[in-house]
């Protein structure tokens, strides 16, 4: 189990990376990710609510739809599960952690809709995971989406000062140096074998 | 109706989705299903129609509900009706279109949280009339599809040497494999908006000069 364990945690952060690997989560990637600072923040929060978020749509998906056989209705109780999380992370993040609040602004709402929670909340029903295996995939896979954030947003201070094409500038360069690091990354993928 | 309302032109609010505000090129929003089902011309297609049909009827539904719902909870109630569309959307392709159904996969329920529909609910839907939203809709549902089309014909195209599962190269032609993969999609992606960037910079340029000369 020790050994799955580990294998488990390489796979999810650096094989099958959310970012650039599963493509999810990619809004926020380039939204927020032009400062290490605020990009370690969405990280985090992304981290709290995606593990908080694998535990109950998992307790909600075996314990209330499967009973009910109001299955088909999947997403729609994920997305309120998720956001009612994401209203709990703000109000949470307002009273203690005044600071980040204020630098975070508008994208703490954006996690909502950052369609890596629900990818998360998806895959672990359709992959037939078990509750451990969910938190954990759910855990991982944050923490590697908080690897991707903050490897981009360091890479992207520097773009700041360098000499780009006009026509290139902001989003298309991001996309580019986002694909190079995918590249990067598909290095890892036979790490797990 | 009166027609001197102050307010834009369908056939404007129409163009303007593919053109000006295409979602994809221009607003950079929903990049997660524009770089990950546009393996091939056909599932972006598929992808694009999919989100077109969720487009419009979210944006039907929110404007003729935008006087009933309450300014403080609009967001839980758009997301609902939102996903009321996609799992009709999720229905429908299951049972017409497995093999479609398949490749979209995850896809299909993260039309959810694709910010295109979310966005045109809060910034049109919930300020205009029902046709008014629908044509919204439409534009923006036919840009998205437009630039998903695209993305699958150059990435199908290097990485498989087909378009819409033609063979367009001859035999000799050794397909990258790399533009199908992960990194292909977000560097297709890249060159794509950037010659774009460009060639509307020309655009306004040339807008710009022939201005100053009328003036």
């Amino acid at each position: 189990m020790t050994m799955n364990f580990w294998l488990f945690m390489i796979d999810c952060i650096l094989c099958h990376n959310f970012i650039f690997s599963r493509f999810l989560g990619n809004c926020p990637f380039l939204g927020v990710s032009s400062k290490v600072e605020t990009a370690t923040g969405m990280g985090l929060a992304v981290v709290f609510v995606m593990t908080l978020a694998s535990f109950f749509t998992y307790l909600g998906y075996y314990y209330i739809l499967v009973p009910l056989k109001l299955t088909y209705l999947d997403t729609i109780m994920f997305i309120l599960v998720i956001a009612s999380l994401v209203q709990f992370v703000e109000m949470f993040m307002k009273k203690s952690l005044k600071s980040l609040y204020n630098s975070l602004g508008i994208y703490l709402p954006l996690i909502t809709t950052n369609c890596a929670v629900l990818g998360v909340a998806t895959l672990n029903i359709t992959s037939g995971y078990g509750l451990l295996q969910s938190v954990l995939n759910g855990a991982f896979g944050a923490v590697g989406f908080l690897l991707a954030i903050v490897l981009m947003a360091g890479v992207r201070e520097r773009l700041e000062s360098s000499n780009i094409p006009k026509c290139f500038k902001g989003f298309p360069i991001c996309l580019i140096t986002a694909g190079l690091m995918s590249m990067a990354f598909m290095g890892f993928s036979g790490l797990v074998g | 109706m009166p027609k001197d309302e102050n307010k834009p032109s369908l056939r404007g609010v129409f163009l303007n989705g593919i053109l000006n505000e295409n979602p994809t090129f221009r607003l950079v929003l929903g990049t997660c299903p524009t770089i990950a089902v546009t393996t091939s011309a056909i599932n972006g297609l598929g992808m694009g129609l999919a989100a077109t049909f969720v487009l419009i009827g979210s944006n039907m539904v929110i404007s003729a509900l935008r006087k009933v719902i309450p300014d403080k909870v609009r967001i839980p109630c758009f997301v609902l009706v939102i996903c009321t569309f996609v799992t009709i959307v999720q229905m429908l392709l299951h049972a017409f279109v497995p093999t479609l159904y398949a490749s979209l996969g995850l896809f299909i329920p993260l039309i959810v949280v694709n910010c295109i529909i979310l966005a045109r609910a809060e910034a049109f839907a919930s300020k205009n009339g029902v046709v008014a939203s629908a044509v919204d809709g439409l534009g923006m549902g036919l840009g998205f599809t437009l630039a998903m089309v695209l993305m699958g014909c150059v990435r199908e195209l290097f990485g498989n040497g087909t378009v819409f599962g033609l063979t367009v190269f001859g035999g000799a032609f050794e397909p990258m494999l790399l533009f199908v993969l992960a990194p292909g999609g977000f560097i297709v992606f890249g060159l794509l908006l950037g010659i774009i960037n460009a060639i509307s910079d020309k655009i306004a340029a040339r807008k710009a000069a022939e201005g100053g000369t009328k003036a």
